[in-house]
């Protein structure tokens, strides 16, 4: 497999063995690699690689059927602060009655804890999150009003408020307009300059080039993963696109069903 | 007159508690479970009489809301371990439930202060009159005190917990990344939508429950695009649903409880006639 | 006794009404459910019936008695308004489904209960009767309405016998359908009409509470027997028939309990029933299947630690009771009994405390090593993975690769002499 072994301090990620074999979702197998600090990483693959599925395995979002995740050195569930997650806009409820400076203020909720509200401090970051993504005239805009441009733009300023050391963002640039995806991407860079790692699933492949220092490539098992110079290769490309691992997808079924008892042994 | 009041109040305080909560079940596309649970109650309720004998005590009606909390837990089991279709699962569940519960008002007719009509929609003019005695002192209506009890845990769970409910509405994806304790907000809603459906109960019935956790909010929610005053107009049109429904039900001599629900309903399909998106029907995802 | 005698041998015209009556409804709700069900309509079903009150109450008011045509075209007309009440609010507002079927549901169903109550006060309104439409009562059928019912029965099982192959593209592949040239709104339309008649028809006999039960549990315990929609449509109707004919018995016993409930509960226990019981999908029978599966995984385990033995080996080595339950962790007992099992299946033979593979037996346990091996090499070669890595997934997987998969394995590899660690692949044709 061509992962490279990272030499830095503390990876930013380190994903182990990872399976997930859950119902209706995409099969994903064995994936094992690791991401240093202050890099940004397209993820690529086909439709139904798990992708998706991937960034859900590792947040904990799925249950998964073997290995684990590390992230900046521990395990998930003690760093969640330092995590950022911004889903596909779709999985959203965009006629929610809210505002565009509330929805980069829930960014910040993670660090409240229970009973305690948004402080003046909490406010003024998202107002200047939001100016970043040059959205600070649409803070009281309800989101429905947004257009689709407008509305990934306040995740990323979202995103910004995390303040995160490890960010996921799936598909961020679906269905947006060319200026929106300029901001967006500087802001990526403006985050990994900042030493954060930037994990982004990434469907056009014209782009990886300019856009990824890092790709990993995914098709229900890890393919490649390292600097995008290396490893975004036409024969890693072939190995990605060139076809489903039938005979995988089929003995994971089977290793389901036995499991949970569904077919005759 | 003075039978007026005590009535309105009651009413209004049971749309009032139910519509605090009704206005995230509805944003969380919970209605029919709302719908499921207040059906659920009936044989706890139907039990916890006939335990205690006599027109309810606390603890019994707390049995009674845990009735309502295990069927939504029941039918979300049914749904992910047994594989069921969600509507399937919710259908099978409170239907079955609800019928136990008919039953066991059949059967002990006689021994407990329930019948069908009760079950139905209600006896509010009743159940406002009956007082609560303390200390040899009338205190004004048992279901007003009750519901009003009802009514402060509700406008306390959701100013508490306002943020978790705001982003686990929204979002759920990210309060789970976040640990911002999702899942015992979706919990929580559960057990006190159950409760606030025990506490309605003997004054609305166990059917029109739905309409007050449903319809107010859902025509506010049609009124206006902030979540506060969302909340702020749920509570007055069930404020005006409690007022208007008496009146009109005393004058042609119907059901108190079912007018008020009709009149929140016309409130409804007045902000449904404005709302914005009448004129633009569904279209696709907004452009870029 | 009697009385069970009386229903069950159908003694008299009216418990032939009520068997009639509540089977042949639990038909027609069988059939429509199934694909209320497979649409995910299920819960409109229960918005239709209790929408469908006030227009009982408004025929009742407009004929100025109790006449069958009125109340049932009013509930048909109330409840055709109810679903199309809910398709306009999710058109035309941000409301999703769950908000508009609650909202006609509830807003409905209050305005016939304010129209019922007002009923009750007029001189000829007191016991019209009406509150019949509630839970339902069989018993009080007469020739007239289980006529209707049977109508509708008919209606529906022609429907569906005419029109099945269109209903079933309408229910899995709509967008197809509508490609294909079939006009999805009509048909759709169709389908709204039959649970909406079947509503109607149901309301006398288990009435509007509860009706949508009756449409829900005996599709749903259906689903859980079958994949194939004509053997689930059959069920459907069975079961259907089967929660009617309990339900009416058992109100007939019962004396003045009301059918509804215990129609609705007899379906409830159909169903409870099938999520245990049922062959592919009950509770019970996956059970039972991971417990043989995991018998079957030992069993395999310990053919394969003898023959892993015997390949080691220059001669045939005596393998033990002992070692067996050593390398599996099991207790002694557990490990002869295990060792017996697979005696009995012909696979190994025994020589005092000594056992060893049969030639069956080997060939078998050369499948199993063989699978885990190959299965190293496509991890290997397709997933890149690493020597280390392998061995945990060969052991998962080396019990569901069967023969055929195995073969398939083998030629996509291209036939591998040896696994990752350069370990021989045995060959099932070779001697040991």
């Amino acid at each position: 497999m061509t992962a490279h072994v990272v030499s830095a301090a503390v990876p930013a990620l380190e994903v182990h063995d990872l399976s997930v074999a859950y119902r209706s979702q995409p099969v994903v197998w064995n994936v094992d690699f690791e991401l240093p600090p202050g890099v940004l990483c397209g993820v690529v693959g086909p439709n139904g690689a798990g992708k998706s599925t991937l960034f859900k395995a590792i947040l904990g979002l799925l249950p998964t059927a073997s290995g684990f995740v590390r992230v900046l050195g521990k395990g998930f569930e003690s760093q969640r602060l330092r995590v950022g997650y911004i889903p596909q806009r779709e999985s959203v409820d965009w006629d929610f009655p809210t505002d565009a400076l509330d929805v980069v203020l829930m960014g910040r909720y993670g660090r409240l804890g229970w009973f305690r509200r948004p402080s003046k401090a909490d406010r003024a970051l998202a107002m200047e999150c939001l100016e970043q993504v040059g959205m600070a005239d649409f803070a009281r805009r309800q989101i429905s009003q947004l257009s689709g441009g407008q509305q990934q733009r306040v995740f990323m300023a979202r995103a910004l408020a995390q303040q995160a050391d490890l960010y996921f963002l799936d598909e961020p640039f679906a269905g947006v307009d060319a200026a929106t995806e300029r901001s967006i991407i500087d802001l990526l860079r403006a985050l990994r300059d900042r030493g954060a790692t930037v994990l982004v699933i990434h469907h056009d492949l014209q782009s990886v080039a300019e856009y990824f220092d890092w790709i990993l490539m995914l098709n229900m098992r890890l393919v490649a993963c390292g600097p995008t110079a290396d490893t975004f290769t036409p024969e890693n490309l072939h190995r990605t696109y060139g076809g489903r691992l039938t005979l995988l997808a089929e003995a994971v079924e089977r290793l389901r069903a036995a499991r949970e008892g569904r077919t005759a042994s | 007159m003075s039978d007026a009041l005590p009535v309105i109040l009651v009413g209004y305080l049971a749309a009032g508690a139910c519509s605090l909560l009704g206005c995230f079940l509805v944003l969380r596309r919970m209605g029919m479970m709302g719908d499921a649970i207040s059906h659920a109650v009936l044989p706890g309720i139907v039990v916890a009489f006939l335990l205690s004998g006599e027109r309810a005590a606390l603890p019994m009606l707390l049995g009674a809301g845990s009735v309502g909390f295990a069927a939504a837990v029941g039918i979300e089991l049914l749904h992910r371990r047994g594989r069921i279709a969600q509507d399937a699962s919710i259908g099978i569940v409170f239907t079955a439930l609800f019928a136990l519960g008919v039953l066991l008002v059949a059967r002990f007719a006689g021994q407990v202060d329930l019948d069908m009509d009760c079950v139905l929609h209600g006896e509010i003019a009743f159940a406002a009159l009956d007082p609560l005695v303390a200390g040899g002192r009338e205190l004004g209506p048992r279901a007003a005190w009750i519901l009003g009890a009802a009514f402060l845990a509700n406008l306390a769970f959701v100013l508490l917990f306002w943020k978790e409910l705001k982003l686990s509405t929204f979002d759920p994806t990210l309060a789970a990344v976040a640990g911002v304790g999702a899942a015992a907000v979706h919990y929580a809603l559960l057990g006190l939508t159950s409760l606030t459906a025990v506490a309605a109960f003997e004054s609305v019935g166990a059917v029109l429950v739905v309409a007050m956790l449903i319809v107010p909010a859902s025509a506010a929610y049609l009124m206006t695009e902030r979540l506060g005053t969302m909340l702020l107009l749920a509570q007055a049109v069930s404020l005006a649903s409690a007022v208007a429904g008496y009146f009109l039900a005393v004058r042609w001599n119907v059901s108190i409880a079912g007018m008020m629900v009709v009149v929140s309903g016309a409130i409804f399909a007045v902000a449904f006639a404005l709302n914005p998106r009448m004129r633009r029907p569904r279209a696709a995802a907004a452009p870029a | 006794m009697d009385e069970l005698l009386r229903f069950v041998l159908l003694r008299d015209a009216n418990t032939v009404y009520v068997v009639a009556g509540t089977v042949l409804l639990g038909i027609a709700s069988g059939l429509v459910g199934t694909f209320a069900l497979l649409r995910r309509e299920s819960l409109v079903g229960d918005a239709l019936a209790h929408a469908a009150l006030p227009g009982v109450c408004a025929g009742f008011l407009l004929a100025g008695e109790r006449r069958l045509a009125a109340l049932l075209g009013g509930a048909l007309l109330a409840g055709w308004l109810g679903t199309q009440a809910i398709a306009l609010i999710q058109r035309r507002s941000k409301l999703k489904d769950d908000a508009a079927i609650g909202i006609v549901l509830s807003v409905f169903f209050a305005l016939g209960m304010v129209l019922l109550t007002y009923i009750q006060t007029l001189p000829t309104g007191a016991q019209a009767g009406l509150d019949k439409y509630l839970f339902g009562s069989a018993a009080s059928l007469v020739g007239r309405d289980v006529a209707v019912i049977g109508a509708v029965a008919a209606l529906a099982a022609g429907a569906v016998a005419l029109l099945y192959k269109e209903f079933k593209l309408l229910c899995f592949d709509a967008g197809l359908s509508a490609s294909l040239g079939f006009p999805r709104g009509l048909l759709e339309a169709v389908l709204m009409t039959l649970l909406a008649l079947t509503v109607v028809a149901g309301l006398q006999t288990v009435g509007a509470v509860l009706i949508s039960a009756l449409l829900i549990a005996p599709a749903a315990a259906a689903r859980l027997w079958t994949d194939r929609l004509p053997v689930m449509l059959a069920l459907a109707a069975a079961f259907g028939a089967a929660s009617g004919y309990v339900g009416a018995l058992f109100s007939s016993l019962g004396g003045s309990l009301p059918t509804g409930p215990l129609v609705v509960l007899s379906a409830a226990g159909i169903f409870c029933v099938s999520l245990v019981v049922a062959p592919e999908r009950g509770l019970a029978a996956r059970l039972l299947r991971r417990r043989r599966t995991n018998a079957r995984i030992r069993g395999e385990n310990a053919l394969k630690h003898i023959f892993l033995i015997e390949e080691h080996l220059a001669n045939p080595a005596l393998v033990s009771g002992e070692d067996v339950a050593a390398h599996h962790s099991v207790g002694v007992r557990d490990a002869l009994a295990m060792l017996e099992g697979l005696r009995r299946r012909g696979w190994v033979e025994r020589d005092g405390a000594a056992w060893s593979l049969t030639p069956e037996g080997s060939t078998e346990a050369r499948r199993i090593v063989a699978s885990h091996r190959v299965w190293e090499t496509y991890l290997a070669r397709e997933l890149a993975l690493p020597p280390d890595h392998l061995h945990r997934d060969a052991e998962d997987m080396e019990h569901v690769i069967d023969r055929d998969m195995l073969g398939r394995l083998d030629e996509e590899l291209g036939h591998p002499a040896r696994d990752p660690h350069g370990t021989r692949i045995p060959r099932p044709e070779e001697r040991p």
